[in-house]
């Protein structure tokens, strides 16, 4: 009798996908998977050290850099991660506009993943479609705080300056264009016969798995649980609105994206209501020990001028203590633990990285189904390099 | 779920091993013995009216100037009631060994290699103890408070403009 | 028609004598012209810049338009590495195995501040850019730069193209780039 042998199949770590750079090296019995093997750090950029090295301000621009797709979002959860050390509560309307940029943030992220997996089954189109999106959303970017993808977005304490008029008008423009195109998209995907096949029982697992997994985000709402951190600790001011989490059945790569898909709706009438009913009021709260104050009164009164030398060259009292917080990212659970020794940097920073913890899944995923099987799940799990490496 | 609730099933069951609790911070926190660890992670996650299945989170920290320098915490979560729960470990430089909870939680796995290439600390039982996210060839822990943010082997950075 | 910028839309010629039925001009003029305007790129998007060259691809900024709308993710056909994204040292040795893979005629894109000089990440385990690996013919700096940037620094990698002479890569001078680099032993 023969002994049977096995094909070894290295999948990257340069993909044909632009989903980011990590290897798995994959055991095949002919088309069947067998096992994989996976190794990351290819972009290891040392954001934990980094931040043991950069005062409070400073690590904003870092978080922009985890999850790339979605920067506000990770932003502002860090913002509410100092705040909450702190001990700050910021105004209603910052809450709110913060509620307003991270909603579309989300959008953009889960637009890219439903994307890209149309990409990889095969079809193009709808990428096209939905870049255009983006580049909306990208101007909306600029005008609230003056890039495009990297935003650096917010203060702590809230906003550095109030949502303009112009950007309200191309967020009503925005809000009002997307629905054509999300259904365009759909009309495209959803019911497609082709898609469906490829996606339907693809790379499933249930719901007890994944909760041991640590999974959080759509990748668990399509396995059946209905975790949102949005609703179970709500955060700057989330539950003053109602939304509907979507929750799937089986846990494969179709409920994956259709999960996503609703959740962009979801997002958008969220965004919709938070404009509407946008309050009066302040867009930062008054800490002067950490919201710079404006420049006028820097130039010309004395009190502004030493608040402003205090804050940058860091002679801030900063509490001692730690603090865990998380914000739904367009990933999952996106937590920040923050250990303060009273300096001016933080003495330990960690990232819960959603992106990171359900990777280590990806092999239970994948076995027993076929390579291009393989492809399809690791794209509809959103894995961004940015994030898995931190 | 009270904090007092846990706190007073956790003493019954490991008393003398807690050595100290915390109800200061934002989450309940309790620091213990390495021995039990295992212990009161399973305590934890199996005893019916604890129920903190649900691991978030697992990472290194470094104090270099306490007795027991190396730590190790856990964040738990129990999602029926939405309560959560952080669970601090310190072990020494010359034996940094902690038992593994991969065998409870198979998300550990990943979280525990990235605290052992960042910091050093052995997890016993653990499957696949190797470096994850540096070069397999690194033979140092670079997040100890010892080492530079920077690369020390680099020779064209002009000191004029690096403030030094 | 009076104010509107002349259109990209044909190739111009290269500078040569015209007669009736006759075009005359040197050969590395005319194999210039055809490589410059169809580039055949390497998309080697590692992080956030990747994402700025997914909007640039898209139908806003198109990169097509300048002859690259093939993407090759195959090394051995690609003309152009464009990388895009921070390099950790753990990931040098798989761009230079990329880079070598690549037959000649082949220019290096450095797009980002990651890619040109190491970025924000000024630690131990990013590469301080790719020259110490690869030898690199354009920097696109910025972080992440805007299209406009990369079509740009795609525009001046044309002209690099367009220039260069048929007995560059056979010359000394490029054997000792490569060798300085370990590529060429």
């Amino acid at each position: 009798m023969e002994e049977k042998q096995y094909t070894i199949l290295n999948l990257g770590p340069t993909h044909p996908a632009t989903h980011g750079i990590f290897q798995n090296v994959l055991t095949l019995d002919g088309e069947q998977i067998i096992d994989a093997e996976q190794t990351i750090g290819y972009i290891h950029r040392a954001f934990e050290k980094i931040a043991e090295h950069r005062p409070y301000y400073q690590i904003t621009p870092l978080t922009d850099r985890l999850n790339y797709c979605s920067s506000p979002i990770n932003n502002l959860g860090w913002h509410m991660t100092v705040e909450k050390l702190l001990g700050i509560k910021t105004t209603k309307r910052a809450d709110y506009m913060r509620i307003i940029l991270m909603e579309l943030a989300r959008i953009t992220d889960h637009l890219v993943c439903n994307s890209v997996i149309g990409v990889d089954s095969g079809a193009l189109t709808g990428f096209i479609y939905v870049f255009q999106e983006r580049e909306k959303v990208y101007e909306i970017y600029e005008e609230v705080s003056g890039a495009r993808l990297t935003t650096n977005m917010g203060r702590i304490g809230g906003f550095e300056r109030d949502l303009s008029l112009k950007a309200v008008k191309k967020i009503r423009e925005f809000l009002d264009h997307l629905p054509k195109v999300l259904h365009e998209f759909e009309k495209l995907l959803v019911r497609n016969r082709i898609f469906m096949d490829r996606t339907i029982g693809v790379g499933p697992i249930s719901a007890e798995r994944a909760l041991n997994y640590g999974f959080t985000g759509p990748n668990l709402r399509a396995a059946g649980v209905d975790y949102d951190v949005r609703v179970m600790t709500p955060y700057s001011s989330y539950d003053d609105f109602e939304f509907i989490i979507p929750v799937g059945t089986q846990g494969d790569t179709y409920d994956r994206f259709c999960v996503r898909q609703q959740e962009v709706w979801e997002s958008m009438k969220l965004v919709r209501n938070a404009l509407e009913n946008l309050p009066e009021g302040g867009f930062h709260v008054d800490v002067p020990e950490f919201y710079l104050p404006p420049k006028e009164a820097v130039y010309s009164k004395m009190e502004a001028l030493i608040w402003h030398f205090k804050i940058v060259m860091g002679e801030i009292d900063v509490p001692v203590g730690e603090v865990y917080h998380s914000v739904e990212g367009g990933n999952g659970e996106l937590g920040f633990y923050l250990v303060s020794d009273g300096g001016r940097t933080p003495f330990r920073l960690h990232f819960r990285r959603p992106g990171f913890i359900y990777y280590q899944a990806y092999p239970e995923m994948i076995r027993g189904g076929v390579l291009s099987d393989a492809i399809l799940t690791m794209s509809s799990m959103n894995v961004i390099a940015g994030e898995l490496d931190a | 779920m009270e904090n007092s609730f846990i706190i007073d099933k956790l003493y019954k069951a490991f008393d003398k091993d807690i050595l100290k609790m915390n109800t200061v911070s934002d989450i309940l926190t309790f620091t213990v013995a390495v021995p039990v660890i295992h212990q009161v992670i399973s305590f934890l996650k199996n005893n019916e009216s604890m129920n903190f299945t649900f691991l978030t989170d697992l990472c290194g920290i470094h104090y270099p100037d306490r007795g027991l320098p190396l730590g190790v915490i856990y964040h738990l979560h129990n999602l029926a009631e939405n309560k959560r729960i952080r669970i601090k470990t310190f072990v020494t430089l010359g034996e940094p060994t902690v038992p593994t909870v991969t065998d409870l939680f198979s998300t550990a796995n990943w979280m525990e290699r990235e605290t052992y290439d960042f910091y050093g600390i052995i997890f016993e039982g653990h499957p696949n103890l190797k470096r994850i996210l540096n070069v397999e060839y690194m033979d140092f822990f670079p997040m100890r408070k010892e080492y530079p943010l920077e690369d020390p082997t680099r020779e064209d950075k002009d000191d004029r403009y690096f403030g030094r | 028609m009076h104010n509107k910028p002349p259109l990209y839309n044909k190739a111009e010629a290269p500078d040569g004598y015209t007669a009736p039925g006759i075009f005359a001009t040197t050969l590395d003029k005319v194999v210039g012209l055809a490589r410059k305007n169809s580039i055949w790129p390497l998309p080697f998007a590692t992080s956030c810049c990747g994402i700025e060259f997914m909007a640039t691809m898209g139908a806003h900024y198109d990169l097509g338009r300048f002859g690259a709308e093939r993407l090759s993710f195959s090394p051995r056909q690609a003309d152009l590495l464009m990388v895009m994204g921070t390099i950790a040292k753990k990931m040098a040795p798989v761009i230079q195995q990329v880079y070598i893979q690549m037959a000649e005629p082949r220019w290096v894109l450095a797009v980002g501040a990651c890619a040109s000089s190491g970025g924000i990440f000024d630690t131990y385990s990013v590469l301080q850019g790719i020259d110490r690996v690869v030898p690199v013919d354009v920097y696109v700096p910025g972080c992440p730069p805007r299209p406009e940037q990369i079509i740009d620094g795609f525009m001046k990698v044309q002209e690099l193209v367009a220039n260069e002479s048929l007995r560059r890569r056979n010359s000394e001078a490029y054997k000792e780039l490569l060798t300085s680099y370990g590529i060429l032993k």
